[in-house]
Formats: structure tokens, C-alpha cells, sequence
């Protein structure tokens, strides 16, 4: 992604023709409040953007599928469209759009610039107030044609959430193959809406629990691959890995703090035991966190730093706990009936979602950070390893159903309402959320 | 622990013993483990046991320990303490690896699914650790022992009920160097 420059201009240096139409930039009519969910996606027309290849309608395309997908907005089906957009720095004939209940019209045209670059430029209109809400153009590389249109759908819903999107991001997951009792497993990546998957290891180690830093182009994850399983760390752009810390037994569930300097993960005692520790990349320095008689597990960092939760069994079976970052004052907060597990702190600070064992099924869920508000948004016989969209609305895990020949990835936001089977090539699980894209 | 081990001394109750555990082990389990993975040749699973002079093989050799003796251990949910009759099974390794000292092995500690994968690499870690340590205090020396935790990921029996699950939450001791 070096190569990828992103230009934003204001409004008016864009629309140079269009001052008399663009007077105050105007807010949305329909203002989506994304903690309640929305009964009714707002229903948007997204036309295909000019272009003199088919760059213009498969942006478009992207852009409607990730606005979809959301389930916060309707794209109206280009059938029912009445004007034919034909000069996109004009603004549309509003009333046309009325007609057919388009609360927002998305116009747009692609250029193949001299060297190959493409220029995108794109504005969405407000139909009823008659006004242009965005205007703004990129510069990409050609094969950047998909990220183009993620960060146009992250604006538009910027525009009508007030929140920032999380479309321009990747998953890393761990792809499955091979009969159950010998899988084969390797490390994949690819966009949100599961495009341009891309393998990262040839399978002939089992690797698990991939996780993205939060700062740089890097994946720490668990792998056989030693014999013995340990916690890697891997650069995505040139696929150089080394073994993270040199213990003497497993090391596994490691995780990024939240500048990328250090991996928290568990290391498994000699007693059989396991407990948390906390190394510094930069200076190889380990601390424990945590030093009791039990499993120790999972752990994950606030967005501030300042508090790990994790899994423990200290209690007699396996609960949430939270802790300083330092190991200060460990206190359960999790008291529901059942076993909770993977614990992760929202990218937002305010939630931590679950696996919750109950009954005879899993479940995914969210608590407020104190354990209280325990919400449930999603069960099933198996599924597990929730990860957060980059805007902390969006929850991905992995389900696998009773009789089923594997696991396949799942995305749900925080209403519980908007569940999304996310395509993958092969069976697909522990699945991680990158941050949005620079 | 220790009036198991006293039995087993005893080499017609070791006999005795070894042969109602095939049986007791064909019984039980509705889904045969395969040849390969008992490290078998092809065509001599458990089902095909005629005794302990046949496919059960010859005294030392790693077919004995696998058939006769018993290479796994089983678990209760969530559970990593040693069951009455894993003990017995243990009590048989230990025997075993005691009269054939030329043999170390790995202890492979295994989960079922119905956990979530890191609480279940920790698991099977300590039911690694539990029956290591159930074998050291017969006599086999630690040094002799590793342990390694498959967590989930490697079932023997791939169903969605119990019937497999039972099965997946085991220990597997697993013959490495030389014998003799």
C-alpha cells in the first residue's frame, strides 16, 4: 500500500461549477443513531459512477454491498433508478429521486489518470434537502480499485452515523481444509467482505489465534510449527516470522497491547498450570501478570492500556476477570449462569464482548467493563472468538453447526438484529479485525 | 494409587487386566480409533485384536503397549483429574516403561470441543501434566516424559455428541526412541 496516495479536497475546490448549487454543507436529513439500530435502513440510490472501463460499476457495487451489509442502509435496486446520471458535478433532479423514496443519491465518476493511476472522484446528495452532503476524490493505483470504494462507504456512513466506518479494514482467519480429526489449517487474510483472500502460511504447521497490531503491518498467532506450540510473530508485506520470547513450555493466546509494543499471552508452567505474562518487543523483557494455581488465559487490553481482562478458572470454572495492566487488583467480573470465555475490550472502551458456555450452546455476547449489562446478541451449538470491527459496532466469530463439516465466519453488530455470513473459500475460524487501513 | 501399582506387579493380573481392557475398549467406543492413528500396520485396529498373542504383539514392542497395555486416558468435562480407570491404565504404562527403560515418551493432552480453543490448549496441557505427573509417582522417570497440549485439535472421534466427546478428552501416551 505505498503507493497508495489519498487525496481529499474541500467540497468547493472540487465542484468549482457547483458553487451555486453547494451553499452551506447541510447535515443529513435522516440521522442514524447506531445504539438503537435502526428499524428501517435508509433507503440510498447508488449509481454506477462514470467510467470509461468497469471500474465504475464495480466500485459502486462494492460500495452497495458494504452499505448492505451494515444493515443500516437500503441501496435501492438500479432497476427502479428514473434519472440516468450522465454529468456527476451536477447535482441530480432531486424530485427524480423522491419518486422512488431514495433518502440519498451516491454519483460519481472513475479516470484512468496518465501513468495508470485511477482518480475517483464521488458526492453524496441529501434528495430532500436538496443539497450536496460530501464531495471528495482519491488517487490509487489501479489495483487499489476496491479500497476506493471501502473508504467511500466508510465516509457515507460517517456522514449519516456521526461515527467513523470500518470498511477499509482486513480480517486475518484461519483457514480450514482436510477431514476434521486432520485438519489442516492455515494463516489468511483478506478484506472485510472477505475479497482479495490471500494465504500467509502453507499449512504444514497447525497455526492458531492470529491477532493484527494495532500499529503496523504485523500478526502474532500460535503455531506447531517448532513442535512445540509457540507464539510467532509475523510481517504481512515480507513474510519474515521469528518465535516470540524463548520459554521453555507452550506459549499461546497472545495479543497486542494497544501500541503494538508489547504481545501478552500465557505460558504454561511446569505444574501444568497457565498464567499471563507480558513481553516488550523492543526490549525482550517479560513480566507476569498473573501467578496462580490455574488457567490463566486469553487476555486482552483496554484501548487505553491501563487494564487486561482474561479467562480464569481460579474460581473453580472458567469466568472473566479484569486486572492493571501491571496485575494490580484482579477481580472477576463476569457472574452469569454459565462459563465465560475470550473476553475482548471493545476498540470504543466501553464493552467487552464473549463466548458464554450455557446449556448446551455457545453463545457471543457484550458486558459493560464492570461485567454489568450482560447482553447475549448471537447462540449456536459452537461458535466462539469474537473480534471488533475497528469502530467497536461490529462483533465477528466463528460458528460451526451441529452436523456440519466445519467452521464458517459470522458477523453481528451490537443490536443483535444484523447477523452476516462473511464468504471464505474453505472453512474459516478464529478470526481477527484489523484497524481501519492507512 | 499405590495398591493399583501392587496389583499390577503381579504379571498374571497384568494379563488379566490387559485383556478386559481390549474388550472393555472395543465395547465402549462407537467410533474405533484408526489403525494409523494407534500406530498400527493397516488391518490390525482394535477390532481386529485376537488376543494378547496376536496383533496384541510381542512383549516390549510398541503393538503391546498400544493394545495390551492401553496408550490413553480419559476425562470427565472439564475435568483434568485422574479417573479411577485411568489410574489402572496409567499404573500399566508405568509398569510397562519401568520394565522397558530404553523407551521415552510424549504425552499428548487432548480437549474435546465443546471448550473455547485457548481455555482448551490450557486443558489439554494440564491433563498432559496430570498424567505425567500420575506416572512419574510410579517410578517412570521425568526425564523420560514430554508433554505437549493439542488443545482441540486434534479429535479421534468427529461426531456432535457425547459419544465423540468422551473420546476427545484423553491423555495419549505416545512410545518415542529406541526400545528394545
Amino acid at each position: 500500500m505505498q503507493n497508495f496516495l489519498r487525496a481529499t479536497l474541500a467540497i468547493a475546490s472540487l465542484a468549482v461549477g457547483l458553487v451555486a448549487l453547494t451553499l452551506a454543507p447541510a447535515r443529513a436529513l435522516v440521522e442514524i443513531d447506531v445504539n438503537r439500530g435502526v428499524v428501517e435502513p435508509v433507503p440510498i440510490a447508488i449509481t454506477d459512477f462514470l467510467s470509461g472501463g468497469a471500474h465504475g460499476a464495480q466500485i459502486s457495487s462494492v460500495i452497495a454491498a458494504d452499505l448492505r451489509r451494515s444493515g443500516l442502509f437500503a441501496p435501492i435496486d438500479q432497476a427502479a433508478f428514473i434519472e440516468k446520471i450522465s454529468n456527476p458535478d451536477a447535482a441530480p433532479r432531486f424530485e427524480d429521486w423522491k419518486v422512488i423514496n431514495a433518502q440519498a443519491i451516491v454519483t460519481g465518476r472513475v479516470t484512468q489518470e496518465p501513468g495508470g493511476r485511477l482518480k475517483t472522484e464521488f458526492r453524496l446528495w441529501d434528495t430532500y434537502a436538496g443539497t450536496q452532503l460530501v464531495g471528495e476524490q482519491f488517487f490509487a493505483e489501479e489495483r487499489n480499485w476496491r479500497r476506493i470504494a471501502h473508504i467511500i462507504a466508510d465516509r457515507i456512513y460517517e456522514q449519516f452515523t456521526g461515527e467513523k466506518g470500518y470498511f477499509d479494514s482486513r480480517i486475518v482467519y484461519v483457514d480450514e481444509s482436510g477431514p476434521r480429526d486432520n485438519r489442516v489449517k492455515r494463516l489468511a487474510l483478506m478484506d472485510q467482505d472477505g475479497a482479495n483472500p490471500k494465504y500467509l502460511t502453507d499449512g504444514r504447521a497447525i497455526v492458531l489465534t492470529p491477532r493484527f497490531s494495532p500499529e503496523r503491518q504485523e500478526i502474532t498467532y500460535m503455531s506447531y510449527e517448532s513442535g512445540q506450540p509457540q507464539v510467532y510473530l509475523l510481517q504481512i508485506e515480507t513474510g519474515q516470522r521469528e518465535l516470540v520470547g524463548n520459554f521453555p513450555g507452550m506459549t499461546f493466546a497472545p495479543r497486542f497491547n494497544p501500541t503494538g509494543d508489547k504481545i501478552i499471552m500465557s505460558l504454561l508452567r511446569e505444574d501444568g498450570n497457565s498464567n499471563i505474562f507480558a513481553m516488550d518487543l523492543r526490549t525482550r523483557t517479560t513480566q507476569r501478570l498473573t501467578d496462580t494455581n490455574a488457567i490463566d488465559t486469553s487476555p486482552s487490553y483496554s484501548p487505553d492500556g491501563s487494564q487486561v481482562v482474561f479467562t480464569s478458572d481460579r474460581g473453580g470454572r472458567a469466568q472473566i476477570y479484569a486486572m492493571g495492566a501491571d496485575g494490580s487488583n484482579p477481580r472477576r467480573i463476569s457472574f452469569g449462569d454459565g462459563t465465560y470465555s475470550t473476553p475482548v475490550w471493545s476498540p470504543r472502551g466501553d464493552l467487552i464482548a464473549f463466548t458464554k458456555q450455557s446449556g448446551n450452546e455457545f453463545q457471543i455476547g457484550v458486558m459493560r467493563t464492570d461485567g454489568s449489562g450482560e447482553r447475549i446478541l448471537s447462540s449456536g451449538f459452537l461458535q466462539e472468538g469474537p473480534t471488533w470491527s475497528p469502530n467497536g459496532r461490529v462483533i465477528m466469530f466463528f460458528r460451526q453447526e451441529a452436523g456440519s463439516a466445519g467452521p464458517k465466519l459470522y458477523s453481528i453488530d451490537l443490536t443483535g438484529r444484523n447477523e452476516q455470513q462473511i464468504p471464505t473459500p474453505n472453512f474459516a475460524s478464529d478470526p481477527a479485525w484489523s484497524p481501519l487501513l492507512k | 494409587m499405590r495398591r493399583i501399582a501392587a496389583l499390577t506387579r503381579n504379571p498374571v493380573a497384568i494379563a488379566l487386566v490387559a485383556a478386559l481392557a481390549v474388550a472393555g475398549c472395543r465395547s465402549k467406543q462407537q467410533v474405533p480409533n484408526s489403525a494409523a492413528d494407534l500406530g498400527l500396520g493397516a488391518g490390525a485396529g482394535v477390532g481386529g485384536a485376537g488376543g494378547l498373542g496376536g496383533a496384541a504383539g510381542a512383549p516390549g514392542s510398541r503393538q503391546e503397549f498400544t493394545v495390551a497395555i492401553g496408550d490413553r486416558i480419559f476425562f470427565d468435562t472439564d475435568s483434568s483429574v485422574i479417573r479411577a480407570d485411568a489410574q489402572a491404565t496409567l499404573a500399566r504404562q508405568a509398569q510397562w516403561l519401568n520394565q522397558y527403560p530404553s523407551y521415552s515418551i510424549t504425552i499428548e493432552g487432548h480437549a474435546d470441543e465443546r471448550g473455547t480453543r485457548e481455555y482448551n490448549l490450557a486443558l489439554g496441557a494440564r491433563r498432559a501434566a496430570a498424567a505425567r505427573d500420575f506416572l512419574a509417582s510410579q517410578g517412570v522417570n521425568a526425564s523420560r516424559i514430554r508433554t505437549i497440549s493439542y488443545g482441540k485439535e486434534r479429535p479421534v472421534a468427529v461426531c456432535d455428541d457425547i459419544s465423540c466427546w468422551s473420546q476427545n478428552r484423553r491423555a495419549v501416551t505416545v512410545l518415542s526412541g529406541a526400545g528394545s
